[in-house]
C-alpha cells in the first residue's frame, strides 16, 4: 500500500513508529494528485508549497514528541471554508478572486491540531447542486466512472478522498451535500448535529440548514475528525455548548440490542434496484449484528423536499445579497451606474442554479407570498422535526438508502432540476431537523458503483452513529476495492 | 374647513455602546474613515453576528423610561435591500418580535397632560455612509458606523401639531440623554427622526393619507417640516385635489417638501427571522435588574423640583431639561437653601454667559459651591443684588470665589450705620436746597438723595439701610 492510501489511523502508527514522515506523506499524496487531478479535477486550488512547508514543521514537532490529533495529516477543505490569504470561490465566478483576512474556526482547529492542507475543493456554486456540475472551474468527475458526477455538492472533498488525494477532508451539507456525494463516492460522510461544529467562515448557502462535516476512508477517521472539529464557538450564536465525548470511544463495540428504525416512507417508489437490495442486506447484517429492526413512520416526509426548496432558497436569496460588486469578488467590467452595476455583476457573476434559487428565495418571501410559503414552510418544518421526536421513542438510530440511485451521468440531470432535487431526497429531513446523519459504504452495483446507507439519530448523538456504522463496517465486511484510475 | 394633523414619528436613536452591534469593534465617531471595521461588519462572506448584550440593556433601559412592556421573548429579523452602504445586502433589525411594545411618553399641552403612545422600540444596527465626490462621477464608502447600535422607537399617530409633535422628540431626546444611552447629537446623526404626517377635517375619525418625511435634521426642522407638510396637503384638499401615499425629503434651503418615492416605488424589504441569531429572552430578574439601574426622569424631576424647591412650573422646565444642569442647580440650593434665588441666579446669569460662548454646564468656571457662596453673601448683607452682578460675571470671567473677588476690589457692603449716617449728614448739609424742597412735599427728590448717598459710597451702601436711613432723617 501506499501512503496515500492509508487511513488516518494507520499513518499516525506509522508515524508515532518513525516508519514514515509528514514529509513523505506529503509527497505521495501530491504525487498521486499528479497523476490522476487532471481526470478527476478535485481541487479548485492546490496548496503544495504551503503544504510542504506545514509537512516539514509537522516533522520537527514529531521528532520532539508533539504529536497531535492530525500532525502530518494530508486534509482537503471544500472552498467554501475560508482561509486567510488563501482565495476562497465557493465555486463562483463572483468569488474567483475573494481572499478572505480570516480563517474559518475549522480551519483554525485543524490547523491547531497538525493537520497539512493539500488545497481547496471544487464544489458545485454556492453548494447549490447534488452533482458539483454547477462549478465555474468545471465539473469533477467521479473517480469510480469518470463519465459519471460524484455527487455534490461537496463533490471535490469526496473524490479526494475517494482517489486518494487527501486522506480526509472536510466538506458542508445543507441537504445532503456531504452524505450523497460520499455514498456516490464510497467513502464515509458525516453531517454533525446543526451547533455542533462551528459555521464561522463558513460561506453561508441556508444558514439554518449548513453544518461543516468531515469524509474520510472509514468510520474510525470519521471519529477522529469530530474530534478536532465539534465545540462551541462563542463566534457563532447558533453553535451549542453541549458535551463533546471522545468519539473514538464508539469505535469497535457491538449494537446489541439496539433498535434500528426502517422508516417506510422512505421505501415507497423510485429507489433503484440496485441499491434497494444493497439496503436490504445492510439490515440483514444489522440484525445478524444483534440489532432489533423495527419499522417507523415519519409521516411527514413526503413534505421535506417542498420545505426545503423554500427554506434553503429563501435564506439563500438572503445570504448572496452581499455579492453586489462593491466590495470584493467580481464587478462586471462594463458597469454603468449603481443598479446597472448591481444586475450586470449579479448577472455574469452567478451561474443558472444559484440566480434560479435566488429567484425562487425571493419570491418566497416577498410581500404577499411570505404566509403562503415561507411561514407555511417554517411551520410544516416544526412538524418534520416533531416526526423524528416521536421516531425516538421507538428506535436508537433511523436507517435509510443515503441515495435514491448510485451516480448518475455527467449532463444527465443539468437540464431537469427537479430531478436534480430528488437525489437528495433521504438526506434533506435531517438538516431541516438539525440532527446528524452518516453515510457509510454498503456495497457496489453491478457496475461498480459504490451504495451508501445513512444512519439518522438524535441531536447530539454522533456517538450512536460512529458505533452503528463502526460496527455495520466490520461486520458487513464489505470488499475493498479502490477506484481504478 | 377645519382641518387637524395627524402626526407620528418614527425616531432612530444611536447608543452609546463601546462596541458596535454585533461585533467588537469601535463605535466612536470621527474616526479615519474604515477604520472602525472588521469582517464581521464588512459583510464578508462566511461571517457570523453575535449580539452585544448592553445593546439590549441599553434599550430595555429606554423601553422602561417610556412605559413599555418588555416581551419575554424577541428576536432579529432581515431586512433585505441593495445598496453600497449595506454590505451584507440586507439590515439586521426586530420586525415581528420588538424588544418592547405599548409604552408612552407624557406631554405638556396647554397645561394638561396628554399621553402620546409609543408603539414599538426594536434594536437594529446602523448602515454606512456614502461620501460623493463634488467634482467626480464617484463615490465613497465608509463604513465606520456600519453596525452601531441603534434603536428605533415608534409612537403612535397621537400627535395633532407641529408643535406637539416636537415637544415630544424633545422629551425623548431628554430621556435618552438622561439614561446615558444616546448622545442625542442631531448634526451627528445620533438622533434622527421620520415623520409620517396626514391631515383630516376636525371630527372625523379615519385617517387622511399620509406622507413619510426624511431628512430633518434638528427640532426646529422637522417643526418647519410638518408645517409646510400640513399646509400643502391642505391647499390640496381644499383645491379639490387628493393626498397620494409617498415618502418626502424635506429641503432644508428651500424650506419645503419635495417627493423621494411612492407607495408603488416602496422597497418590498421581504423580512425573515434571521436564522443567524437565536431568541432573546428577558426574564423578570433581567428586567428588574434594568429597571433599578433607571435614574430620576425628567418629567419626575420637574415634579418633585416644583414641589420641594416651589419654585415656577416654567423654572423647574428649564432647569430639567439638561440632567447636568439640574444636577447642577440642586448642588447650588443644597449649600445656600435658597432655592427661587439660585433658580434665577442659574437660569439667568449662568445660562446667559454659557450660551453666549455655547458651552456645557459641566464646564462651566462658576462651581456650585462659588454660586451657592455669592448668593449667601446676598443674603446676608455683604454684597448687594446689583454688586453681585459684577461679581458673577467675574466669577465667570476668572473661576474666582466670590470672597476673593469682593476682597481684591473692596467690594464689601457697607451696612455700618454710623458711618451711613455721617455719610448721609454730610449730603444733607451739602444739599440745603433740595432738603428744604423735600421737606416741603417733594418727595421725588428722595431718589436724588439714594443716588448721592451711593455716589458717595461707590455703590457698596446696603441700599435697604440707606432707605431706612434717609427717611428717617430726611424727614427730620
Amino acid at each position: 500500500m501506499e501512503l496515500h492510501q492509508l487511513t488516518i489511523h494507520e499513518l499516525q502508527e506509522k508515524i508515532k513508529e518513525g516508519k514514515t514522515s509528514a514529509e513523505q506523506i506529503a509527497e505521495s499524496v501530491f504525487q498521486r494528485i499528479d497523476a490522476v487531478e487532471k481526470r478527476v479535477h478535485s481541487y479548485i486550488r492546490l496548496m503544495k508549497d504551503e503544504a510542504m512547508a506545514v509537512a516539514d514543521k509537522a516533522d520537527k514537532d514529531i521528532k520532539k514528541g508533539d504529536i497531535k490529533a492530525l500532525t502530518g495529516i494530508p486534509i482537503a477543505l471544500k472552498d467554501i471554508v475560508c482561509t486567510k490569504g488563501i482565495s476562497t470561490t465557493c465555486g463562483s465566478h463572483i468569488l474567483h478572486n475573494f481572499v478572505p483576512p480570516y480563517d474559518a474556526t475549522v480551519v483554525e482547529k485543524l490547523r491547531d491540531a497538525g493537520a497539512v492542507f493539500v488545497g481547496k475543493a471544487n464544489m458545485d456554486e454556492f453548494a447549490m447542486g447534488s452533482s458539483t456540475e454547477t462549478s465555474y472551474f468545471g465539473p469533477t468527475r467521479n473517480p469510480w466512472d469518470l463519465e459519471r458526477i460524484p455527487g455534490g455538492s461537496s463533490g471535490g472533498s469526496a473524490t479526494a478522498v475517494a482517489a486518494d488525494e487527501c486522506i480526509a477532508s472536510i466538506g458542508s451539507d445543507t441537504g445532503g451535500s456531504i452524505r450523497q456525494p460520499a455514498a456516490l463516492c464510497g467513502i464515509v460522510g458525516l453531517k454533525p448535529t446543526y451547533g455542533r461544529v462551528s459555521r464561522f467562515g463558513l460561506v453561508a448557502f441556508a444558514s439554518s440548514l449548513d453544518q461543516i462535516g468531515p469524509f474520510t476512508k472509514d468510520v474510525e477517521d470519521c471519529a477522529i475528525m469530530m474530534n478536532v472539529l465539534a465545540g462551541y464557538d462563542p463566534r457563532e450564536s447558533t453553535s451549542v455548548r453541549a458535551e463533546i465525548p471522545d468519539y473514538r470511544q464508539f469505535v469497535g463495540h457491538d449494537i446489541k440490542g439496539w433498535k434500528v428504525g426502517i422508516p417506510k416512507e422512505y421505501f415507497v417508489e423510485g429507489i433503484d434496484p440496485e441499491v434497494n437490495s444493497a439496503i436490504q442486506k445492510t439490515i440483514t447484517v444489522l440484525e445478524k449484528s444483534g440489532a432489533k429492526i423495527v419499522e417507523i413512520s415519519l409521516p411527514h416526509t413526503q413534505y421535506c423536499l417542498a420545505v426545503y426548496y423554500i427554506i434553503a432558497p429563501a435564506e439563500a436569496s438572503s445570504n448572496l445579497a452581499r455579492y453586489d460588486g462593491v466590495k470584493y469578488g467580481f464587478r462586471s467590467p462594463d458597469s454603468g451606474d449603481l443598479l446597472d452595476m448591481y444586475k450586470k455583476t449579479r448577472m455574469q457573476g452567478f451561474g443558472a442554479e444559484v440566480k434560479r434559487r435566488i429567484m425562487i428565495g425571493t419570491y418566497a418571501l416577498s410581500a404577499g407570498y411570505y404566509d403562503a410559503y415561507y411561514k407555511k414552510a417554517s411551520q410544516v418544518r416544526s412538524l418534520i422535526k416533531r416526526d423524528f421526536e416521536e421516531a425516538w421513542k421507538k428506535c436508537d438510530v433511523i436507517l435509510t438508502p443515503t441515495t435514491p440511485t448510485p451516480a448518475f451521468k455527467i449532463g444527465e440531470k443539468t437540464d431537469n432540476p427537479l430531478q436534480m432535487y430528488l437525489s437528495d431526497v433521504f438526506t434533506i429531513s435531517s438538516n431541516l431537523a438539525g440532527i446528524p446523519g452518516i453515510s457509510v459504504p454498503c456495497g457496489f452495483t453491478s457496475d461498480g458503483l459504490p451504495i451508501g446507507v445513512q444512519f439518522l439519530a438524535g441531536h447530539f448523538e454522533e456517538g450512536k452513529l460512529i458505533q452503528i456504522a463502526s460496527a455495520y463496517e466490520k461486520n458487513a465486511k464489505i470488499e475493498k476495492r479502490r477506484p481504478k484510475l | 374647513m377645519d382641518f387637524e394633523a395627524v402626526i407620528g414619528l418614527e425616531v432612530h436613536a444611536q447608543l452609546l455602546t463601546d462596541t458596535k452591534i454585533f461585533c467588537g469593534c469601535s463605535t466612536k465617531f470621527g474616526a479615519a474613515p474604515n477604520s472602525h471595521t472588521c469582517q464581521i461588519c464588512l459583510g464578508m462572506p462566511g461571517v457570523l453576528p453575535v449580539l452585544n448584550k448592553k445593546v439590549v440593556e441599553f434599550a430595555m433601559k429606554m423601553a422602561l423610561a417610556t412605559n413599555c412592556e418588555i416581551n419575554k421573548s424577541c428576536s432579529f429579523a432581515r431586512k433585505n435591500y441593495f445598496y453600497p452602504d449595506l454590505p451584507k445586502g440586507y439590515q439586521i433589525s426586530q420586525y415581528a418580535y420588538p424588544l418592547a411594545e405599548h409604552g408612552y411618553v407624557i406631554l405638556d399641552v396647554d397645561g394638561k397632560q396628554k399621553k402620546i403612545g409609543i408603539t414599538r422600540i426594536h434594536m437594529e444596527e446602523d448602515a454606512g455612509k456614502l461620501i460623493h465626490d463634488e467634482h467626480n462621477p464617484v463615490s465613497y464608502i465608509d463604513l465606520n458606523r456600519t453596525g452601531v447600535p441603534l434603536i428605533e422607537i415608534v409612537s403612535e399617530p397621537d400627535m395633532r401639531s407641529s408643535e406637539e409633535a416636537a415637544d415630544y422628540l424633545k422629551r425623548l431626546h431628554e430621556i435618552l440623554v438622561y439614561l446615558e444611552i444616546c448622545d442625542g447629537n442631531m448634526e451627528e446623526g445620533s438622533f434622527r427622526c421620520d415623520a409620517n404626517v396626514s391631515i383630516r377635517p376636525k371630527g372625523q375619525k379615519e385617517f387622511g393619507t399620509r406622507a413619510e418625511l426624511k431628512n430633518m435634521n434638528s427640532f426646529r426642522n422637522v417643526q418647519r417640516a410638518l408645517e409646510y407638510e400640513i399646509k400643502r396637503q391642505q391647499y390640496i384638499v381644499e383645491n379639490g385635489g387628493t393626498v397620494v401615499q409617498e415618502t418626502r425629503l424635506w429641503d432644508d434651503a428651500q424650506g419645503s417638501t419635495t417627493s423621494m418615492r411612492s407607495k408603488e416605488e416602496a422597497h418590498d424589504y421581504r423580512y425573515f427571522p434571521d436564522p443567524d441569531l437565536v431568541p432573546i429572552l428577558v426574564d423578570k430578574a433581567w428586567g428588574e435588574k434594568i429597571r433599578k439601574q433607571i435614574p430620576e426622569l425628567p418629567l419626575a424631576k420637574r415634579e418633585r423640583f416644583v414641589k420641594d424647591y416651589q419654585i415656577p412650573a416654567y423654572d423647574a422646565g428649564v432647569l430639567t431639561a439638561d440632567k447636568a444642569l439640574a444636577d447642577y442647580y440642586e448642588k447650588v440650593v443644597r449649600l445656600c437653601a435658597q432655592p427661587k434665588a439660585a433658580s434665577n441666579w442659574v437660569m439667568g446669569d449662568v445660562l446667559r454667559f454659557l450660551n453666549e460662548e455655547k458651552r456645557e454646564i459641566k464646564s462651566c468656571p462658576i462651581t456650585p459651591v462659588a454660586l451657592a457662596e455669592m448668593i449667601s453673601l446676598i443674603d446676608e448683607g455683604t454684597i448687594s443684588g446689583k454688586m453681585a452682578k459684577d461679581i458673577v460675571e467675574e466669577m465667570y470671567k476668572t473661576g474666582k470665589q466670590p470672597k476673593k473677588i469682593i476682597e481684591e476690589k473692596g467690594l464689601v457692603q457697607i451696612t455700618d450705620e454710623g458711618e451711613l449716617i455721617k455719610t448721609i449728614t454730610s449730603i444733607m448739609e451739602a444739599n440745603p436746597n433740595q432738603l428744604t424742597d423735600y421737606r416741603g412735599g417733594k418727595e421725588k427728590l428722595f431718589g436724588f438723595f439714594v443716588g448721592q448717598v451711593m455716589k458717595a459710597t461707590q455703590g457698596k451702601a446696603n441700599p435697604q439701610l440707606v432707605n431706612e436711613l434717609l427717611k428717617k432723617m430726611l424727614t427730620g
